[in-house]
């Protein structure tokens, strides 16, 4: 554990924002009322490919309500194409389809009317002409030449292919004992918050600024807005106070918006539009990673995994959005907590006619996870070794840290085998066992799982540059501002939207704790994004680290000038001086008091020290610690911190009816100093039971005809209370060099590890049966059918 | 058509399409924004109210349906002894184990938990799993929202209020 | 998901709702509305008017008619559950109603809104086909009764004519000296859509002599539907040696059942795990009837 102690940081504290939302009030993008809004539906085509020949809307606008019904063809004369990470000019989204439906369900006009009803009653009322085009689903079959291309301009499906070799891949395979293959799947999930994506967007011709509110969790919000409608960045003004309804990564709205800020720049209304569940399943584009991985491992005899070959085939959908670059961020954790000394990764990324992915919850490093957890599982089974052994033989060990990684990542801190000791221990692992074999005696089949998975933290984009030479992105920065007012209260400043992290919570905690004042005094805002200083959004499990740092660092330049002021009136050297509590300390007793500290600065400028400007405020704007640099030889630093879980999960399933329930559930834990522990532990809480979906309930499933069959709740299968157990949560501290507090990422904690210990669990299950399940979600059907097929074929 | 419901002890009256759901109601005619949309198709919970005395997916009710019964949100869930600014017994155990993050779940949560602890004042967490099975929740994984009703169990015990008080 | 317009009308009686029915052919009756709203939310159901039975006197009555426990449709499914009579009389039924929904939805949910939605994995239907209930209707002409052992034709679908009200459920009452009854149901989440379901309700006499066997399944195929099995009728004291025939002769039964296979299970899922439910529905109602015997 931490050997510091802190007064506010790590306590039991409760979370300020938890307040507002206990008695519903709080402020979601649906609670925004203006008086004049317009409300948008949209008409979706259920085409998997066709040609859009023709556009009917003289129906829909004659219908009392109506204000206006807008195609494809109408944005795309008059805004330019949403932005693209990736190199392919030809590959261009709008807000609706241009010329072209490129998957089933996608949005070919938007209707504006007095009512969302009404709008909904219109778009029924267009008649679309299309041609349909042969189409294609599955992404092995899209990288074939023959495909058909989904952007006829870009010639092929393949958005990205990109092989690295990072040290001697060929050599550790031929020097290796033995070596395996094998493929898993991670099917298209996505974290599907509660509350479907929302914007209204409103253009005040007179002050010339476009005013977005939104239910939105994406960086550089405001510029992409700004690009995509042809207005100078002051001309958005984002509002950040809006309270996101959940998000975990997928609601980045950028379709959403530029549609409802071109709407309200053309109708000068206000324009609201508030997906509707169908919308947001078949076409918010907030799909996640549809990925196949093929590995090779190359194995010594004494389980020591050599070296490792893994392609990574992603299924995009119809558009490049972000999704390109979850392929990338993983590269900075490639080879998992794990001594590996070699890595081949191929990176691709394909078009087929499916709904866009977006960016989820951990950026693609879960479904990696997944793979390399699987991987080392075979070799155990191969080896005939226990798997627990071989990891700990292969893990990293707390004396190797810091750990450069062959693809150029540095592991900051961690203490891997004292995690995993603390959960056996915590669990009872050999009760855990035998109660394993109980369950097995008694006619079930049951299966210890195990996941040892890494959280890298702090969001730095540089698999940008590392996927993509033109793009040169190397900044990833964080701010914060603080103001002590005349009165001495402090309010503190933040600049982004936030759904359900606490921030409000994590930065008065971080303030209260460098300037020793109760946090629940400090008031956080946030500003609008004309009056912000730039930021990130809570993405790639980064706020703890940069607000919380940029947090901090402002604080402590106001502790600084308020010692500084303190010295000058007791004409002492500041280096003399304590400083507790907000009271300043001369060594013979004397003292200074927050409330003298606070009139000076603002009324008696004659007792500041010569050239001090007035007032107390700072602020921080920080740039990722150990980020800056562009790649080199295809090798770059990614995130800065990594987060530790080890998750041990005991499942039980009667062999016929195949359906698996959790019995026992163990997560150690290691985010580095905790901010607050009631935030990290329902965030790995959280992210577990989302973990649990991928694995078990949820996916986009596609039919043969291209249809999207999971559009609704009825069929998209989301943990409820009955499918998410208590869990029983082990913690460990190892703290980051690169932090303020040595504070580490958590948000995504839980969701990285989860899936990989319940695939685990289930295979060990079946593995006296010479079963495999290889793709996720494993469901109760496929469970029991494998095992129905084994038995028979044994007979 | 014109309806009138009783929503929170107040009498509403407003002329309204037909089709018009108890959900819409509440949030556009009578401006309560605490009962919130997740699916409109009646699996998430977000929505739902009390409708006399018990918990109900205000998405699945028209508000014409609703008319002649006693309709309770979030706004008002217990009663007029609260002074403002104060929480309920339940709204404060929610906030003392965290049983949330984004908040969008919660007013559904919330009603969820004082439906069953109406009936059953000790219950198991197994019991208190099943009252919540119909409200899905993807920010919190439900342990301390498990843990915030069996603690407003407790607390409601240990205190000595008249039956319909909490 | 805003439904398509349509008028609203609370007929008084129940001839005013069938009066309704006739004028309007494309009206809808509602219930309890948690099956129907959210076909209008996603204009999957477009009826030019919804007719509101919920204020009808005598819709919501639960009562002993002698050979029958008459159950009017309006009666709520958290009503149901809770019903001293249903528990005494109907014990499959009280079984079945724990598997229906949640809590929020059962408090508004109806008995014959159930029957009347036909979904292929609802519990109350299988029970109704399970114990014989006649399903009693009126039109404009009268009064018309269904078995439901042939009511349900298909999924959504039944033989209800277009025009026609449900208004009362008459489930016979067993007459036996024992009754034993079993209820199971596998779902991918609990109170999911029922990947399959079995119930059984064995009736026998004092010495404990299997007088009746009714055995259905749902979710499996286009609706619920009856198993006919043949088993020997001292099966109740003889249960661990007749386990293999029980089987035997469920397995049998199933080969006339058409499976559905769709993304959340195989056909030879359903049937696998439906032939395993129903034996274990089976065993329950022995158990009870040899408890009872003891």
């Amino acid at each position: 554990m931490s050997d510091k102690k802190y007064k506010f940081l790590s306590q039991p504290r409760r979370v300020v924002e938890d307040r507002r939302f206990v008695v519903g009030k709080g402020r979601y993008i649906a609670d925004y009322d203006h008086a004049d809004m317009a409300h948008v539906a949209l008409l979706a085509c259920h085409l998997p490919a066709a040609t859009i020949d023709d556009i009917d809307t003289s129906a829909a606008l004659a219908m009392p309500g109506v204000i206006d019904v807008v195609t494809g063809a109408e944005l795309a004369a008059a805004i330019g194409p949403l932005m693209n990470g990736l190199d392919t000019p030809n590959v261009r989204r709008y807000p609706l389809a241009v010329g072209q439906v490129r998957y089933a369900g996608e949005w070919v006009c938007a209707v504006i009317a007095e009512s969302r009803a009404v709008a909904e009653d219109a778009a029924e009322k267009i008649r679309l002409q299309t041609t349909a085009l042969p189409f294609v689903l599955d992404s092995e079959q899209a990288l074939q030449e023959d495909s058909p291309p989904v952007h006829p301009d870009h010639q092929s499906n393949v958005l990205l292919d990109k092989q690295f070799v990072w040290g001697p891949v060929d050599d550790d395979f031929a020097k290796a004992d033995h070596q395996l293959s094998f493929s898993v799947v991670w099917g298209r999930n996505s974290t599907v918050p509660i509350e479907t994506f929302g914007v209204v967007a409103e253009w005040n011709v007179w002050e010339q600024i476009l005013d977005i509110r939104a239910s939105v969790q994406m960086p550089k919000y405001a510029d992409q807005i700004a690009r995509a409608l042809g207005l100078a960045g002051n001309q958005v003004r984002v509002h950040y106070d809006i309270d996101v309804g959940g998000s975990y990564g997928v609601k980045r709205g950028i379709k959403h918006a530029v549609l409802t800020g071109y709407l309200a720049r053309k109708l000068h209304r206000p324009v609201r539009l508030i997906e509707d569940r169908l919308e947001n399943m078949r076409a918010g584009d907030a799909h996640g990673p549809e990925r196949k991985f093929d590995i090779s491992v190359a194995f010594d005899q004494d389980g020591t995994v050599r070296s490792m070959k893994m392609r990574a085939l992603d299924n995009a959908g119809a558009y490049a959005g972000r999704a390109p670059f979850q392929l990338g961020k993983p590269i900075g954790a490639i080879v998992g907590p794990y001594r590996i000394g070699s890595v081949a990764y191929q990176a691709i990324s394909v078009t087929t006619n499916k709904a866009v992915q977006e960016a989820v919850r951990g950026f693609g490093q879960a479904p990696t996870n997944y793979a390399i957890e699987t991987a080392i599982d075979r070799v155990a089974a191969y080896l005939q070794m226990d798997r627990l052994a071989l990891r700990q033989h292969n893990l990293i060990r707390a004396d190797e840290f810091p750990y450069l990684i062959p693809s150029g990542s540095t592991y900051d801190s961690g203490d891997y085998h004292q995690v995993i000791d603390k959960v056996l221990a915590a669990a009872e692992y050999p009760k855990l066992v035998a109660r394993c074999a109980e369950l097995r005696n008694s006619g079930m089949m049951a299966g210890i799982g195990i996941a040892a998975c890494l959280e890298p933290s702090g969001g730095n984009s540089s698999f940008e540059p590392l996927l993509n030479e033109n793009n040169q992105t190397t900044t990833w920065m964080e701010s914060c501002q603080i103001n002590i007012d005349a009165l001495g209260t402090v309010i503190a400043r933040i600049h982004t939207t936030s759904s359900g992290q606490g921030h409000e919570t994590l930065v008065s905690t971080v303030i209260g704790e460098v300037l020793e004042i109760e946090p629940d005094s400090i008031r956080v805002t946030r500003p609008n994004s004309l009056e912000s200083l730039p930021g990130n959004s809570p993405v790639g499990s980064r706020m703890a680290i940069m607000l919380g740092g940029a947090a901090a660092r402002a604080a402590e330049k106001l502790k600084h000038k308020i010692i500084t002021i303190a010295a000058h009136q007791l004409q002492c050297d500041a280096a003399t001086l304590r400083y507790q509590g907000g009271t300043t300390y001369a060594a013979d007793g004397r003292s200074f008091s927050w409330d003298d500290v606070v009139e000076l600065a603002h009324r008696q400028a004659h007792g500041l020290p010569d050239g001090m400007d007035p007032g107390l405020a700072s602020f921080d704007i920080m740039q990722v610690p150990t980020g800056g640099a562009l790649p080199k030889d295809d090798k770059v630093q990614m995130y800065p911190c990594y987060s530790f879980e080890f998750h041990l999960v005991l499942v039980a399933f009667d062999p016929v009816i195949g359906k698996p329930e959790i019995h026992a559930y163990t997560i150690g834990h290691d985010c580095g100093t905790v901010i607050n522990p009631a935030i990290v532990s329902g965030m790995t809480y959280g992210g577990i039971a989302h973990g649990i979906g991928a694995a078990l309930l949820e996916e986009f499933a596609y039919d043969e005809s291209g249809q999207l069959m999971t559009q609704s709740f009825l069929d998209y299968l989301m943990p409820s209370s009955h499918e998410v157990p208590d869990i029983q949560l082990v913690k460990h501290c190892t703290p980051s060099p690169h932090t303020v507090f040595g504070q580490k990422g958590s948000g995504e904690s839980g969701y990285l590890g989860a899936p990989a210990a319940i695939s685990s669990a289930i295979n060990h299950a079946v593995s006296g049966m010479d079963i495999h399940f290889n793709s996720l979600p494993i469901r109760m059907s496929v469970i029991s059918d494998a095992i129905a097929n084994a038995n028979r074929s044994d007979k | 058509m014109n309806i009138t419901l009783d929503i929170n002890g107040k009498a509403t009256t407003a002329s309204i399409e037909p089709r018009l759901t108890l959900l819409d109601f509440l949030r556009d005619v009578a401006g309560l924004k605490g009962t919130h949309a997740g699916c409109e198709h009646g699996v998430c919970g977000a929505c739902t109210v009390l409708l006399d005395g018990d918990a109900v997916r205000s998405c699945l009710v028209l508000a014409a349906q609703a008319e002649g019964s006693q309709i309770t949100t979030i706004e008002a869930v217990d009663g007029a002894d609260r002074q403002p600014g104060e929480l309920s017994i339940i709204q404060d155990a929610f906030c003392e184990t965290h049983g949330l993050q984004c908040g969008y779940c919660t007013p559904g949560m919330v009603l969820a938990a004082k439906t069953l602890l109406q009936h059953t004042a000790a219950p198991s967490r197994e019991d208190v799993r099943e009252a919540i099975s119909g409200n899905i929740c993807r920010c919190t994984g439900y342990v301390q929202i498990v843990d915030a009703i069996m603690l407003a169990a407790e607390r409601l015990q240990g205190r000595n209020q008249p039956a319909d008080g909490a | 998901m805003k439904a398509a317009p349509f008028d609203y009308i609370r007929p008084d009686t129940l001839d005013d709702a069938c009066a309704c029915l006739a004028s309007h052919p494309d009206a809808r009756i509602i219930a309890g509305g948690q099956s129907l709203v959210p076909m209008l939310a996603m204009r999957l159901a477009r009826p030019s008017l919804v007719i509101d039975i919920a204020h009808i006197d005598g819709l919501s009555a639960i009562r002993d008619d002698g050979d029958a426990l008459v159950i009017g449709t309006m009666v709520r499914q958290a009503a149901a559950l809770s019903d001293p009579l249903i528990a005494t009389h109907l014990p499959l039924l009280a079984k079945a109603l724990t598997h229906v929904g949640h809590p929020p939805t059962r408090s508004r949910g109806t008995v014959g809104g159930s029957l009347v939605h036909a979904d292929p994995s609802a519990e109350i239907p299988l029970v109704a086909v399970a114990l014989g209930a006649c399903l009693r209707m009126r039109d404009s002409d009268g009064d018309i009764d269904f078995d439901a052992a042939d009511f349900f034709i298909g999924p959504m679908l039944t033989l209800i004519p277009p025009t026609a009200c449900l208004y009362e459920i008459r489930f016979p009452k067993p007459n036996a000296a024992y009754v034993g009854t079993g209820f199971h149901e596998i779902a991918t989440r609990r109170s999911d859509y029922a990947l399959a379901a079995a119930g059984a309700h064995i009736e026998a006499d004092a010495h404990g002599r299997v007088q009746d066997i009714r055995l259905a399944i749902g979710g499996v195929s286009d609706f619920p539907q009856r198993l006919p099995i043949d088993l020997p009728t001292d099966l109740a004291t003889d249960l661990a040696t007749s386990k293999t025939s029980l089987a035997a002769a469920i397995d049998t039964a199933l080969d006339t059942v058409d499976f559905v296979e769709d993304m959340h299970a195989s056909a030879s899922y359903r049937r696998r795990v439906v032939a395993e439910l129903a034996g274990r529905a089976i065993s329950d109602a022995l158990n009870e009837i040899t408890a009872g015997l003891a």
